[in-house]
């Protein structure tokens, strides 16, 4: 009969070792990143009248090619990777930064409250999020920076304030808060110094899952022509605007989706691993 | 079951009702107007315009006035589309958007479910080993990355099925389109099912009906499978969210002619009915399929309806 034991020992080798090869390869990606695009001789907008729509590695100046404007797709693809890691970032923060006030202020003070705050994000729940931050995009945030973020950061919280709620419930009824409690600490103080610390794990472990999330939200606005504007990249609208040339230019569509592949993946196996290493007792 | 299910019924209308008027005012406070960026119009037809769609009254009378149309089953006027009846634009695309999500709903429950029971008959086996790795990449990639790709390698290398476009009636360019919405869908059910006949496997009536001499095969079909797929059944309800939202980045994708496209060009546009109007329409479709998912999990598990709200 099959057991679980037995399962647990078929996952693929220590968790330890995946976390540190996707961190490896975010690192990496982040370092391109940052200096890739300040170390090429090309800007993301300059355009190359000599080399238009020329395939990689077919002339030595641009090894990746570049698109139907003469523009290196080596630097595009960069510096879009630099935006969206960008906005993918910034935007959990928001995200991370709601759903913990939200879920620890509910959980803490209980009854009514949370009760009240829990219903807001079960009925949020049930509503087509993407739709909202969409509609909101289109309203709001052409080729806003800022807005775009807001958009995006708004939707990623609800998991995690239910999440955090859950285990402020469960930190609440231990024993060494009661201890706390006695020892003459006040409410807050409590809160500060086991509740948030105590969260710190499961937090993190969201977080480094929420990020991909992020990113992917951001690339599919910029897909749809509701994120970042041109002549700036981001890998969303690269993947977009390869899309409607793949018949001509197959690596404009290909380099840039690959580039968002392996770092939705790196993102993933990271959280994934930290999550086994972090708490175990999930999965 | 009957109370449970009316109630939750009862609970659709104020979410529905909140969305709205949330909506219709935000809508509103954006910047810019309809007919705001049409050019070539003088400032009086633009008066015009906005007196005949009743844009000129102050916002609680246009609230007040569109739910009472609403009441009477009328969405309004596209202002940005020939002045067409939003309910009619929204109800031509709609089949193609529906057959989309229903075909992508089958084929990644049924393949789903095939590829979990195909992991626990062979525990170690390929399909056991290959599903973890497989639905962790399929989960990751987002449609609008697998769409184009795979319609570059099955449409323009391989040409085995059309890359975009939609004739009604040929089954074949609902493929890709399908395929990419329900790939994810696979993964998650997939896992879903093999972590729960493994969880049921190991039940002490399973163990008895093994004792009583029957073979894997029949325990699995006959006794495991319908309690373990009941967080297939609660996993639904996103599910359907899911579909509802991707179909959208599916239809833009493969350029398909449903109902996705009015939701970007209407806000763009500043198309106040049209986005009220898939609004309304793509949120009554979650809130519905949200609680057609709970139901049947209360249907499989008589646990749920007892709950107190």
């Amino acid at each position: 009969m099959p057991g679980s034991i037995r399962g647990c020992a078929m996952s693929p080798s220590d968790p330890r070792r995946r976390a540190l090869l996707a961190a490896l390869v975010l690192g990496a990606l982040v370092l391109l990143a940052v200096f890739g695009p300040v170390a090429s001789p090309y800007s993301y907008r300059a355009l190359d009248w000599r080399h238009l729509a020329v395939p990689p590695g077919f002339v030595a100046e641009h090894w990746l090619g570049t698109d139907a404007l003469g523009r290196d797709l080596y630097v595009r693809t960069l510096s879009g990777l630099r935006l969206s890691l960008l906005i993918g970032l910034l935007a959990t923060l928001v995200s991370v930064l709601i759903g913990v006030a939200w879920g620890a202020a509910a959980g803490w003070v209980g009854g009514r409250l949370d009760a009240g705050m829990m219903r807001v994000v079960d009925v949020l729940y049930a509503l087509p999020y993407l739709f909202i931050v969409l509609i909101l995009a289109a309203l709001f945030g052409r080729g806003n920076i800022a807005v775009l973020l807001l958009a995006i950061g708004a939707v990623g919280w609800l998991t995690l304030a239910r999440v955090v709620r859950a285990q402020t419930l469960s930190l609440k009824r231990q024993a060494f808060m009661e201890a706390a409690r006695a020892g003459g600490l006040s409410g807050l103080q409590m809160l500060r110094r086991h509740v948030l610390p105590n969260l710190a794990g499961t937090v993190v472990v969201y977080a480094t899952l929420m990020v991909p999330q992020m990113i992917v939200y951001e690339s599919f606005l910029s897909f749809l022509g509701l994120g970042v504007e041109p002549p700036r990249a981001s890998l969303g609208s690269l993947i977009n605007a390869g899309a409607r040339q793949m018949l001509s230019a197959p690596w404009l569509l290909l380099v840039p989706a690959t580039v968002l592949i392996v770092l939705l993946l790196a993102f993933n196996i990271l959280g994934d691993a930290l999550r086994d290493v972090l708490d175990p007792r999930q999965r | 079951m009957l109370g449970y299910a009316l109630r939750r019924i009862a609970g659709i209308v104020p979410v529905l009702l909140i969305l709205l008027t949330v909506s219709f005012f935000v809508i509103r406070l954006a910047p810019g107007g309809p007919f705001a960026s049409a050019r070539g119009l003088s400032a009086r037809t633009r008066a015009e315009l906005r007196a005949r769609y009743g844009l000129d009254r102050p916002l609680p009378v246009q609230y007040a006035a569109y739910l009472r149309a609403l009441a009477h089953g009328d969405l309004g006027r596209s202002y940005s589309l020939r002045d067409e009846p939003v309910a009619g634009l929204i109800g031509a695309g709609l089949p193609v958007s529906a057959e989309l999500g229903a075909a992508a709903l089958l084929l990644g429950a049924l393949s789903g479910i095939a590829l979990g029971i195909g992991a626990v008959l062979r525990r170690g086996g390929l399909i056991d080993r290959a599903l973890a790795p497989l639905a962790a990449v399929t989960l990751a990639l987002p449609s609008f990355v697998t769409g184009p790709l795979l319609a570059l390698v099955f449409g323009l290398w391989l040409r085995w099925l059309p890359v975009a476009g939609w004739q009604p009636d040929t089954p074949r360019d609902l493929v890709l389109p399908a395929v990419t919405l329900a790939l994810p869908l696979a993964a998650s059910i997939a896992r879903l099912t093999r972590a729960g006949l493994l969880e049921v496997l190991n039940a002490s009536y399973i163990r008895t009906a093994r004792a009583r001499g029957l073979g894997r095969a029949r325990v699995l079909w006959h006794h495991a499978l319908r309690p373990a797929l009941v967080p297939v059944v609660s996993y639904l309800g996103p599910a359907a969210t899911y579909l509802v939202t991707g179909s959208l980045v599916v239809e833009s994708v493969f350029e398909l002619p449903g109902t996705g496209r009015y939701l970007v060009m209407g806000a763009i546009d500043r198309d106040y009915t049209l986005v009220m109007g898939m609004v309304l329409v793509y949120g009554t479709l979650t809130l519905l399929a949200n609680l057609g998912a709970d139901l049947l999990h209360a249907w499989l598990d008589p646990r749920v309806r007892h709950e107190p709200e």
